[in-house]
């Protein structure tokens, strides 16, 4: 299986800081890949460079064999990478239904004219889309919740509303930045259901940051790990549980006396 | 067999169709029943309310799609409605083309010289945002007292009657149904563009930016187009002024009006249209109230006796602002609706 994201030699600097340095990675096809690190790595900075928020220094980002290092959050999604992040960001005064719609948003054609007339091409557009997300509401099991918004709904949910906003964007690789974070075992249980299912049924490839190992070790395909803005291992999850250097990036050195 | 219930959508369409039930389209039959009734049956003085009325809901439907939808704040709202004013006063003046040309060209250009100023304010929020719009609006003004060729500076500029083929609308009752026409189809417009697609991204821009972003929205195209579809509303709303007013000066286009059409998005309701449709019914009927109030104080306080006058209504407005942000931010609109749940749910409490 080809790799349908590669991330070559990024190199990330903010003023004297480097958050990562000379960071290579591969996310195969319909593979669950899982990025771990402690505070700090530079996990999400590597999330941010491939998403476009974040413009590297050097390398490249490659996604299907089109370079998209420096392309705006905007531009990736469209090409196919969508994501959520670590702490929610979801339109709170909005709808589930409308949060959704927004992820359908660049697959939507209608103009400020045409929205103003709505007839016709758009709302067939308008309700064909609908019918896509009721679809997602459906997958994530949150039927109930469809017309509130989302500001009050409980934490657990709103994780799965983001994850349905992600899902709305028909995306070919998701970036899904501690999908369990904050979670108890029962919303950690359902969460990583999901996710599997994203895998399985949808197809869709996954590049997780999480600091839940048992999650990770659970249903990760392939780990690899960051420590300070540097990759120290990479492999199957039984191989990198038992490297020596990920061991002590996670415990700390025993000094020497 | 599913059961039927009050309302019970069967399809997509029907779940977002504007008249949803048939208590909707009963009260709007109702509504425009009084409309069309009112120039016969009432005070000529209401027909001149209304027309008021009519001219400051579509200037605060465009700020309200701009601030209460987009979060982008401008105190410089009047200066795109006196761009509006004076480029119908112009086109009908000197180029004599009818209505029909000159009002979309008021908002047109309007819409034009909002998105020049929404360019710059691109990396821009809050504070900075409104120091930015209302240096807009101040240099507009300026512009508009000394460019004396095209505004006819402090001597104001006169404007002929909208002219249906013929038939001149020169007074209130012949504005009146013109008037009320433009101002639905606007809001027809309005209520379309916010509800759908567009709408979504610029409450999207309003909520999380770099989460409208990172879904896909594209931040420098929308907020340009919300300070474009804002400033058309403005011009268009500055077009029908003139034409309403017939004599337009720049004393009617100062920082003051900017201040009002803010104090009507927030009395009515940030980020909704009805919400705005209550604003500026709100903020054109208020001084009638407060003189009738100064009168009535009057007999009672003495000291009063004579002493009401324009400065009233400013300092009320201030009062209203600060009343409605502290105790119903969400204006007028959020009383409206619990009235409405309440009776919806009537006779259950929840």
């Amino acid at each position: 299986m080809s790799a349908i994201l590669s991330v070559e030699n990024v190199t990330l600097r903010f003023g004297g800081i480097t958050a990562l340095a000379d960071v290579g990675l591969e996310v195969k096809r319909g593979d669950l890949h899982a990025l771990i690190g402690p505070n700090g790595a530079g996990k999400t900075s590597l999330f941010n460079v491939i998403s476009g928020i974040y413009a590297p220094t050097r390398g490249e980002v490659i996604f299907e064999g089109q370079r998209i290092t420096r392309k705006k959050p905007h531009v990736t999604v469209s090409l196919g990478i969508a994501r959520t992040f670590q702490n929610i960001e979801l339109f709170r005064h909005m709808t589930v239904i409308d949060n959704l719609l927004l992820g359908r948003h660049q697959l939507m054609r209608a103009g400020p004219f045409s929205a103003a007339l709505f007839l016709g091409r758009a709302l067939r557009e308008e309700i064909a889309h609908r019918a896509r997300v009721e679809e997602i509401i459906d997958f994530l099991e949150i039927e109930r919740y469809r017309k509130q918004p989302v500001g009050a709904l409980p934490y657990g949910i709103q994780k799965r509303v983001e994850l349905g906003r992600a899902l709305a964007t028909d995306p070919k690789l998701l970036l899904l930045d501690e999908p369990a974070a904050g979670m108890n075992v029962e919303e950690t249980e359902d969460m990583a259901r999901f996710i599997i299912d994203i895998k399985e049924e949808l197809g869709i490839a996954i590049l997780m940051v999480e600091h839940d190992m048992g999650v990770v070790m659970d249903i990760a395909d392939r780990v690899t790990v960051l420590d300070f803005g540097v990759k120290i291992a990479d492999g199957a999850p039984n191989e990198v549980q038992s490297n020596p250097r990920v061991i002590q990036a996670y415990l700390g050195e025993e000094e020497q006396m | 067999m599913p059961i039927r219930s009050k309302t019970f959508n069967e399809s997509y369409y029907e779940d977002i169709k504007l008249f949803r039930t048939i208590w909707i389209k009963f009260w709007a039959v109702i509504f425009v029943a009084a409309l069309a009734l009112l120039p016969y049956i009432g005070d000529p003085y209401f027909v001149y309310l209304v027309n008021l009325s009519c001219l400051a809901t579509v200037a605060a439907v465009g700020l309200n799609i701009l601030t209460g939808y987009t979060g982008l704040i401008s105190l410089g709202h009047a200066a795109f409605v006196a761009i509006g004013a004076y480029t119908a006063a112009n086109l009908a003046n000197h180029l004599g083309t009818p209505f029909w040309i000159n009002l979309p060209a008021a908002g047109l250009i309007a819409a034009v010289a909002g998105a020049i100023v929404g360019i710059p304010c691109l990396r821009l929020k809050g504070l900075y945002l409104a120091m930015i719009t209302m240096s807009f609006g101040v240099m507009v003004e300026y512009v508009v007292i000394t460019w004396e060729g095209l505004t006819g500076g402090v001597r104001g500029m006169s404007v002929p009657a909208i002219s249906i083929m013929g038939y001149k609308l020169s007074t209130d009752e012949r504005l009146y149904f013109f008037l009320i026409a433009i101002t639905a189809m606007l809001l027809f417009a309005a209520n379309n563009i916010t509800r759908t697609r567009v709408g979504r991204a610029f409450v999207a821009i309003r909520d999380r930016d770099i989460a409208a972003e990172a879904i896909g929205v594209n931040l420098t195209y929308y907020k340009v187009l919300s300070f474009a579809i804002s400033s058309f509303y403005a011009g268009v709303a500055g077009g029908l002024y003139a034409y309403t007013m017939r004599h337009i000066h720049p004393d009617h286009f100062t920082l003051l009006l900017s201040i009002q059409y803010i104090t009507m998005i927030i009395v009515g309701g940030m980020g909704s249209i009805v919400g705005s449709i209550f604003g500026a019914v709100f903020i054109v009927v208020a001084p009638e109230f407060i003189k009738l109030f100064a009168q009535s104080s009057a007999r009672v306080f003495p000291v009063l006796e004579g002493r009401y006058d324009e400065e009233w209504n400013i300092a009320a407005f201030g009062l209203l602002i600060i009343l409605f942000l502290i105790f119903e931010p969400g204006g007028l609109y959020s009383i409206w609706n619990r009235i409405k749940i309440g009776f919806k749910n009537w006779p259950f409490t929840y």
